[in-house]
C-alpha cells in the first residue's frame, strides 16, 4: 500500500462527506439557526440591559457553539452505520485512524465553521464589544475542533446503542469543561484589558495532543462499539 | 463487610465523641470523619476502575470488565456523600453551600464521570459490549483523577490543601487522626466487601445457564 493510495483514499473520504452534508444543505442550516434562537432568548430571559449582557456573552456564545455542536454530533456515524458503509470503511485496507480524522474533518467543516462565521452576529446581538470578537473568534476555531474530536470518540463509543443523544450529553459536556475554563477565561481577560494569550496557548496545546490522540481512540471505540 | 462496620463503628465514635472539639471550627469540623475518607475513596475507586477496565480491554478477562463495572455504582456514591457532607461543611465555614473551586468542580466532573460510565454500560443490550465501551470511558476519565488530587496545589483557591501525609509529619493531632485514619480503613474494608458481593451477584448472573451455576442453585436449594 503506498503513499499515493493513502492520500487518495484520505481525499475521497472527505469528499464524500462533504458532498453528502452539501446535498442535504437544509439540515446542515439547523445549528446555526439553532444557535441564532437560543442566542436570541438570552436578551428576552435575563432583559435587555447591554451592561449585564456585555458581561455574559463571551459565555454565552461558547455555551451555545458547544450545544449546538451536540446536536449534530449525534448523527455523525448513525447513517454510515445503517447503510452498512461503515463495515465497509473498517474492512478497507488502509488506516481506520485515518479516515476517521477525514471524518472528523468533514464534520467540523461542515457544522463548526458555520457557526463560526455567524459568531461575530450572535456577539453583536449582545453588544460584545468590537475588540473582543477577534479573541472570541480565536478561542472558538481552537475549542469547535476539540469539541469534534472529543464528540467522535464518544459518539463512536454509542455507536452501537440505541438512544444515545442524552448519554452523549452527559459523557461529553464534562469532559468539555476544562476547554470552556480556558475559551471563557481568555475571552473574560480580553473583556477586561488583560493579557489573554495564556489561556489560548493552553487550548492549542491541547487541540495538538487530540488531534493526534482522539482519531486513534476514535478508531480504537468504533472497533469496540461494533464488534459483535 | 462485618470489619467494616466494626471499624467504622470505632472510627465514628473516635471521631465524634473522643477526639476534641477543634479550637476555630468547633464541633462542626467532625464531619470531615466522613467526607475525608470518602473523597480518598472517589479518587481510589476510580483508579481501580480505570486499571481495571484497562486490564479488560488488553486481556479481555471477563472478571476485570465486572470488577470495573460493579465499582462504578459504588464510586458514584461515594462521591456524591463526598459532595453532599462538603457542602454540608461549607455552609457554616464558607458561608455558602457551593463554590466553583477546583477542587470541588473536578470532583463534579468526577462524578459526572461515573454516572457516563454506568450510563454508557447500560445503554448496551451486549453486557460484555457494553462493559468494553464503558471501560474505554473510564480509562479517558482518569486524566481527572491526579487534577482532582493536585487541584488544591494548582490553584490556590477556596479548599484548603491537605494535611494528612502518609510520608511524613502530619499536621493534625494525633486525638483527631487515628478515627480519620481508622475511617479510611472502615470505607476500604466496605468497598472491598461490597465489590466481591457484586461481583459474585454479577458474575452469577452473567453465567446463569451454565453447569456449575446450577450446581450451586441446587445446593443452596438443599438448604
Amino acid at each position: 500500500m503506498s503513499r499515493a493510495h493513502l492520500i487518495h483514499a484520505c481525499q475521497a473520504m472527505l469528499r464524500r462527506d462533504l458532498t453528502v452534508a452539501w446535498r442535504r444543505r437544509s439540515d446542515m442550516a439547523m445549528p446555526v439557526l439553532y444557535a441564532l434562537i437560543v442566542t436570541m432568548l438570552f436578551p428576552f430571559a435575563i432583559g435587555p440591559e447591554s451592561a449585564l449582557l456585555q458581561r455574559i456573552a463571551g459565555g454565552i456564545v461558547l455555551v451555545t457553539m458547544l450545544l449546538a455542536m451536540l446536536l449534530t454530533l449525534d448523527a455523525m456515524f448513525s447513517s454510515d452505520i445503517e447503510d452498512g458503509s461503515l463495515e465497509q470503511l473498517m474492512l478497507s485496507p488502509q488506516p481506520l485512524e485515518l479516515l476517521m480524522g477525514m471524518k472528523i474533518l468533514a464534520h467540523w467543516l461542515t457544522t463548526a465553521l458555520p457557526l463560526i462565521v455567524i459568531t461575530p452576529l450572535l456577539a453583536a446581538m449582545l453588544h460584545l464589544p468590537g475588540a473582543v470578537i477577534p479573541v472570541l473568534l480565536l478561542a472558538l476555531l481552537l475549542v469547535t475542533p476539540l469539541i469534534s474530536l472529543f464528540g467522535a470518540v464518544l459518539v463512536a463509543l454509542t455507536a452501537g446503542t440505541r438512544r444515545s443523544g442524552m448519554l452523549l450529553a452527559l459523557m461529553l459536556l464534562p469532559l468539555c469543561v476544562p476547554a470552556l475554563i480556558f475559551a471563557a477565561g481568555s475571552v473574560a481577560a480580553a473583556q477586561q484589558g488583560l493579557p489573554w494569550l495564556a489561556p489560548i496557548s493552553w487550548l492549542a496545546a491541547v487541540l495538538v495532543l487530540a488531534l493526534v490522540l482522539a482519531p486513534l481512540a476514535c478508531a480504537a471505540a468504533l472497533r469496540i462499539a461494533l464488534d459483535s | 463487610m462485618g470489619l467494616a462496620i466494626v471499624l467504622g463503628i470505632v472510627g465514628l465514635y473516635g471521631g465524634l465523641v473522643l477526639a476534641p472539639a477543634d479550637y476555630q471550627q468547633g464541633d462542626a469540623y467532625r464531619i470531615i470523619f466522613i467526607h475525608v475518607p470518602s473523597a480518598w475513596m472517589s479518587m481510589f475507586i476510580y483508579a481501580v476502575m480505570g486499571v481495571s477496565a484497562f486490564v479488560a480491554l488488553v486481556w479481555r478477562i471477563k472478571l476485570a470488565e465486572v470488577v470495573a463495572m460493579e465499582s462504578a455504582p459504588v464510586g458514584a456514591a461515594f462521591t456524591f456523600i463526598t459532595l453532599v457532607t462538603g457542602s454540608l461543611w461549607g455552609k457554616p465555614m464558607w458561608g455558602t453551600w457551593w463554590t466553583w473551586d477546583a477542587r470541588l468542580t473536578s470532583e463534579l466532573v468526577l462524578l459526572f464521570l461515573y454516572l457516563g460510565v454506568l450510563g454508557l454500560y447500560h445503554a448496551f443490550e451486549d453486557r460484555r459490549q457494553g462493559a468494553r465501551a464503558a471501560g474505554f470511558l473510564a480509562i479517558i476519565g482518569v486524566i481527572n483523577v491526579p487534577i482532582v488530587h493536585f487541584s488544591v496545589n494548582w490553584w490556590n483557591t477556596l479548599h484548603q490543601g491537605s494535611t494528612v501525609n502518609i510520608f511524613g509529619h502530619s499536621k493534625m493531632a494525633w486525638d483527631m487522626l487515628w478515627p480519620l485514619l481508622t475511617m479510611t480503613l472502615a470505607t476500604k474494608f466496605y468497598y472491598a466487601a461490597s465489590l466481591f458481593r457484586r461481583a459474585q451477584t454479577d458474575l452469577l448472573d452473567l453465567e446463569s445457564g451454565k453447569d456449575w451455576v446450577r450446581k450451586i442453585a441446587e445446593r443452596e436449594d438443599e438448604r
